[in-house]
C-alpha cells in the first residue's frame, strides 16, 4: 500500500510537471504579448518596457518556467512598480488580465464547480444504475428496450443540446424553474440547490446514459456466473440475489469508473457552466482562453490535471477495497 | 439397496413402502437453442430411496448434469422446457410454485457443484454465505446462524474453522472450497445431497479426501446422496447404485459392483475399457518397437537434458519457485511422463523444456548443446523441433481463423514452402491425426473437444519437430476421447519417432502412454523412473500417497483403500 502511494505520487508529480511545460510552450509560442496584454490599450512604450521588467518577460523562457515552477513550491513576489505583493505558495502566477493571484481565483472558484460536480455524480449514479438494474431485469422486455433507446439518446445527445432543451422546458415554456444563477451553498442552501438542478439534470442525462449501459451489463455478467446459480439453488429469494450478490459485483466498475468521472467534472464541466452560467473553473477557464490570461490557463488545467491523477488513484484503491482480490502494487 | 429400479415402477409393489426420497418419471429436458431444440434427457425414470446413494454416469453431453439439475428444478426461469414428473422429499418439484421450490432448495435438498470457486461469491466471507443459506430455512439470528456456519466448516475439517469462516472464497485452496461448499450443503440437514461433479477440479489426493468425506456424512446423517459424474472411479466407492446415461437415455443400470464388474451393455463396456488403469501395465501395442542398436543409440544420446533447471516468479519478498532444480533427461523416441498436482510446478517445466518460458537458472541442453540461455533469433531454428501440445483444445486455437490456417502457421512462419505446399503439407497432417483433410476451411467451434484436440497435434507436428511437450493434452476430454487421443499420440511416436514430454495430472493416463516417469511436487522431482518401477513399487512417500488416492474400478478394492487411508490419517 505504501509503494502503492509513494509511486502513484511520482508518478502524478511526472504528468502534471509534463501537463505544464506543454502548456507552457503552447502558450509561449502563441501569438500576443502578454505585457502588452496586462497593460491594455492605451499603453505608452515607457510603460511596456516597466511592466515587461516587472513580469520577468525579459529572462529567456527557461529562466520563466523555472521561476513558475519556483512559485508553485516556495511561493513569489511581485512588484507593482509602487510595493511587492506576496504570493505564497503554491503561486501560479497573476492573470495578465486583472492582477489577480491565480490561487485566489481557484479558491474562489472551485466551490461552483464542486457544487455541479458532486451533484451531478450523486444523481448520474442514481439514475444510471436504476436504470442499469431495471432494464437487466427486464431484459428482452418491452421495458429494457425502451431503457435501451432512452439511454442511446442520452449518449448520443450532447450535452449542451440537452442543456438547452432543459432551458427552454423548464425556465420558458413551463416556468416552473428560475434561469439558473449561481447562490454559494453558504449563503442559501436551497436556492443553491435548486439553482443548480438544471446544470445537475443536464449532466446527469449525458452521463448517466454510460453507467446504464456499464450497470446492465456488468449486472447481466454476473447474474451468469456461478455462484448465484449457487444461492438459486439453496433457496434464497431472487430479491436478496439481486440486490446483496448480483449488485456488489455489478458496482464494482460503476464505482470505479465514477470516481474517474468526478476528476474530470472537478476540472470543470466547460459547457455545462457556461450554458447555465455556473462560476465555476470551467466558465473562468474558457474566458482566460479567450483572454489569453496564461496564468489562469495554466492554474486551472494544473488543477484539472491534479484532480484526474488523484481520482485515478482514487478509483484504483476503491477497486481494491470493493474487490478483495485487488492487490494494490 | 435398490435406487435405481426398473423404470416401469408397478404402483402396487410401492404403495406399502415409504415414499421414495427422489423419483423421476419420464423426465425430459429441451433446450431451445438457434439451431433448433436439443433434447438433453429424454424419458429419464430412476428412483432413489431414503438414505440410498445413486451415481449417474456419463460422458459430456449425456444429459446427467441437466438430470441433476431438474431435481431442484434449476431449469426454472432459463428457458429450457422440462417435461415428466419429478418427486423430491415429497415435493413435487416441477409443480411447485417459487415458495414451495425454495423451501426445497436447500432446506431438503442440497446441492453440491463442480467448480468451487466459481460457486462462491467471491466478495463474501465464506461463514457469511453459510449464514446467509442457512437463515433462509431456519428461524435464527444473524449470531446463531454464523455459529451454525462455523459449526458445518468444522465438520467438513475446515482447521480453525471460526477464524477460517472469516476468509473469502478466493483465500481457500480447492479441496477446502468444495469442503465449505458442502458445508453450505449441510448446514440446513438436507436428506438429500446432489453432487454434481464434485471432485473432477480437484487433485487425486484432495478428491480422494472430498470422497471419504462424502462417504462419512453419509453415514453420519443418513442422507441420501446423487452423485453425477464422468469417472467410473468416483461412482465405485461411493455409491450403492449406478445409472449409465448417454444422449438422454439411461443405457444401463443397476447395483454399482453388478455394473462395473459384469457390464451388460455394449456402451458401458466400452466405457470401461476407455477408463486407464493406474495398475495396468502399458499396453504393448504403444511400445515402439526397437533393435538392440536402437536402444543402445537411445541411451547413449539423450534429446533433451535439463541439469538443475530453476524457475522462479515475482520478485524479491514475492518470489515464488515454481521449479526447483530439476534434472532429467529425455531421450530419442521415448516417452517421459510427468506427474504432479496442481501447484508442482510440471506446467512451467514443461514450457521451460520448450523454451517457452526463460530458465531464471540451470542448463538445458538440446542434442548437447546449451539452449537454456540462448536468446529469440538464436532460437529460432530451433523452435520448429520443439514443439506443445496444449491442455485446452478451446481457447490454445484462434477462433477467428480457420483450423486449416491455424495449423499451416508454423510452416508459414519457417517460410520454406510456397503457399500450395504448405495447404497439401496441412491436408496431409489433417488426414495424420484422424481428420478430414477438406475440414482445412472450418473453424474451431465447428469442432468436438477431442477433434480440437487433434487440430492441437496437427499443429505441433507440422514443423516435423523432434520433441512435443505434451501439457495436460486430455485432461479435457472424455474417457473415450481421452483413449482415442492417447492412442493416437502413440501411434504418432511409433511412426515419427518423436519424443514425447507427457505432462498430467491423471496418474493411469501417464501409466498408459510413458516409458519413464517423473513425479514432480513442489518444484522438484521426487522420483523418477521406468513407469513400472515407479507405479509397482514407489519409494518415495508422496508417490505412495498418489497412488494410493486414485479411484479403483472395484467397489471392493474401493472400500478396502478407502479404510486403509482412513488408517493412515489416524495415525
Amino acid at each position: 500500500m505504501i509503494r502503492f502511494l509513494l509511486r502513484r505520487t511520482v508518478s502524478a508529480a511526472v504528468v502534471l510537471l509534463v501537463l505544464a511545460v506543454v502548456l507552457y510552450a503552447v502558450f509561449y509560442l502563441a501569438p500576443g504579448d502578454p505585457a502588452q496584454l496586462s497593460c491594455g490599450p492605451k499603453c505608452s512604450p515607457a510603460q511596456l518596457v516597466q511592466i515587461r521588467e516587472q513580469m520577468g518577460l525579459n529572462d529567456s523562457v527557461y529562466v520563466q518556467f523555472w521561476h513558475f515552477l519556483q512559485g508553485i513550491v516556495t511561493g513569489h513576489d511581485y512588484s507593482t512598480g509602487t510595493g511587492t505583493v506576496h504570493c505564497s505558495a503554491p503561486c501560479f502566477g497573476q492573470s495578465y488580465r486583472t492582477g489577480e493571484l491565480v490561487s485566489d481565483i481557484l479558491v474562489a472558484k472551485l466551490p461552483a464547480t464542486a457544487s455541479l460536480a458532486i451533484g451531478a455524480m450523486v444523481l448520474w449514479l442514481l439514475l444510471g444504475i436504476g436504470t442499469g438494474v431495471l432494464s437487466a431485469l427486464r431484459r428482452g422486455r418491452p421495458t429494457e428496450r425502451l431503457l435501451t433507446g432512452l439511454t442511446l439518446a442520452g449518449t448520443a445527445t450532447p450535452v449542451f443540446i440537452i442543456g438547452i432543451l432543459l432551458l427552454m422546458l423548464f425556465c420558458s415554456v413551463l416556468q416552473w424553474l428560475p434561469y439558473p444563477s449561481y447562490v454559494p451553498f453558504t449563503d442559501d442552501p436551497q436556492q443553491w440547490a435548486w439553482n443548480l438542478l438544471l446544470p445537475w439534470l443536464a449532466l446527469a442525462l449525458v452521463e448517466s446514459a454510460k453507467y446504464a449501459r456499464l450497470t446492465r451489463s456488468s449486472m447481466l455478467e454476473t447474474l451468469a456466473e456461478d455462484h448465484i446459480r449457487t444461492f438459486r439453488a439453496y433457496g434464497v429469494s431472487e430479491r436478496a440475489i439481486i440486490g446483496r450478490h448480483a449488485l456488489r459485483a455489478a458496482l464494482t466498475p460503476v464505482i470505479a469508473l465514477s470516481a474517474l468521472d468526478l476528476g474530470t467534472m472537478f476540472g470543470g464541466a466547460l459547457l455545462t457552466e457556461s450554458l447555465f452560467n455556473v462560476p465555476g473553473l470551467g466558465q473562468k477557464l474558457v474566458q482566460s482562453v479567450e483572454l489569453k490570461d496564461l496564468p489562469v490557463v495554466v492554474g486551472i488545467v494544473l488543477v484539472m490535471g491534479f484532480a484526474v491523477v488523484i481520482a485515478n488513484a482514487a478509483a484504483d484503491v476503491l477497486y481494491a477495497l470493493a474487490d478483495r482480490r485487488v492487490v494494490l502494487a | 439397496m435398490s435406487a435405481a429400479t426398473d423404470s416401469a415402477v408397478d404402483p402396487a409393489a410401492t404403495a406399502g413402502l415409504a415414499e421414495p426420497l427422489v423419483e423421476v418419471r419420464d423426465l425430459v429436458i429441451d433446450f431451445p437453442t438457434a439451431s433448433g431444440t436439443v433434447r438433453a434427457v429424454d424419458g429419464l425414470s430412476f428412483r432413489l430411496e431414503a438414505g440410498g446413494a445413486l451415481g449417474i454416469v456419463g460422458e459430456s453431453g449425456s444429459g446427467k448434469s441437466a438430470t441433476a439439475y431438474a431435481l431442484l428444478d434449476l431449469h426454472r426461469g432459463t428457458g429450457a422446457r422440462t417435461g415428466g414428473t419429478v418427486r423430491v422429499a415429497g415435493t413435487d418439484v416441477l409443480g411447485a410454485d417459487d415458495t414451495e421450490l425454495r423451501r426445497l432448495r436447500g432446506g431438503r435438498a442440497a446441492m453440491v457443484f463442480q467448480d468451487p470457486l466459481s460457486s462462491l461469491d467471491p466478495y463474501y466471507a465464506i461463514g457469511d454465505q453459510i449464514a446467509e443459506v442457512y437463515r433462509v430455512h431456519v428461524k435464527a439470528t444473524r449470531r446463531a446462524a454464523r455459529e451454525r456456519a462455523v459449526q458445518v466448516l468444522d465438520r467438513v475439517g475446515i482447521p480453525d474453522a471460526a477464524r477460517r469462516s472469516r476468509a473469502r472464497p478466493h483465500e481457500f485452496s480447492g479441496g477446502m472450497r468444495q469442503r465449505a461448499l458442502i458445508a453450505m450443503a449441510l448446514a440446513c440437514e438436507p436428506r438429500l445431497l446432489i453432487a454434481d461433479e464434485p471432485t473432477t477440479a480437484l487433485d487425486v489426493t484432495v478428491q480422494a479426501q472430498i470422497l471419504d468425506l462424502l462417504h462419512e456424512l453419509r453415514a453420519e446423517t443418513g442422507m441420501g446422496l446423487l452423485l453425477v459424474t464422468h469417472d467410473l472411479g468416483v461412482v465405485a466407492g461411493s455409491v450403492d447404485d449406478v445409472l449409465v446415461m448417454r444422449n438422454g437415455t439411461a443405457v444401463e443400470r443397476g447395483a454399482v459392483s453388478a455394473v462395473l464388474d459384469d457390464p451388460r451393455e455394449p456402451y458401458t463396456r466400452a466405457l470401461l475399457a476407455a477408463v486407464p488403469q493406474v495398475d495396468a501395465a502399458r499396453p504393448v501395442v504403444l511400445v515402439k518397437q526397437r533393435t538392440g542398436d536402437e536402444r543402445k543409440a537411445a541411451v547413449e544420446a539423450p534429446l533433451l537434458e535439463a541439469v538443475g533447471l530453476r524457475r522462479e516468479f515475482g520478485k524479491r519478498q514475492d518470489t515464488v519457485t515454481a521449479v526447483d532444480g530439476v534434472s532429467l533427461t529425455v531421450r530419442r523416441g521415448e516417452t517421459l511422463g510427468i506427474v504432479g498436482e496442481s501447484g508442482s510446478g510440471k506446467t512451467t517445466l514443461g514450457r521451460m523444456l520448450v523454451r517457452l518460458l526463460d530458465p531464471t537458472a540451470g542448463e538445458l541442453r538440446y542434442d548437447g548443446r546449451d539452449i537454456g540461455k540462448l536468446g529469440d533469433k538464436a532460437l529460432r531454428p530451433l523452435r520448429r523441433e520443439l514443439q506443445m501440445v496444449f491442455q485446452d483444445p478451446v481457447s490454445s486455437l484462434n477462433p477467428r481463423r480457420s483450423i486449416g490456417e491455424s495449423i499451416a502457421d508454423p510452416l508459414r512462419a519457417a517460410g520454406e514452402l510456397s503457399d500450395k505446399a504448405v495447404v497439401e503439407r496441412v491436408r496431409e497432417l489433417l488426414e495424420r491425426v484422424g481428420l478430414e483433410p477438406d475440414w482445412y476451411h472450418r473453424y474451431p467451434h465447428e469442432f468436438s473437444g477431442g477433434q480440437r484436440q487433434r487440430v492441437g497435434i496437427a499443429r505441433a507436428l507440422a514443423p516435423a519437430p523432434k520433441l512435443i511437450v505434451c501439457d495436460e493434452p486430455v485432461s479435457a476430454l472424455d474417457v473415450t476421447t481421452q483413449a482415442q487421443v492417447v492412442a493416437l499420440l502413440g501411434e504418432l511416436q511409433r511412426d515419427l519417432g518423436l519424443s514425447l514430454v507427457f505432462i498430467a495430472h491423471d496418474l493411469a493416463v501417464v501409466r498408459q502412454v510413458s516409458d519413464r516417469v517423473a513425479v514432480m511436487r513442489a518444484g522438484k522431482i521426487v522420483e523418477e523412473g521406468p513407469a513400472d518401477a515407479v507405479y509397482d513399487s514407489p519409494q518415495h512417500a508422496y508417490t505412495k500417497g498418489l497412488l494410493a488416492a486414485v479411484p479403483v474400478l472395484d467397489p471392493v478394492e474401493s472400500a478396502v483403500r478407502r479404510a486403509s487411508r482412513k488408517g493412515l490419517a489416524e495415525v
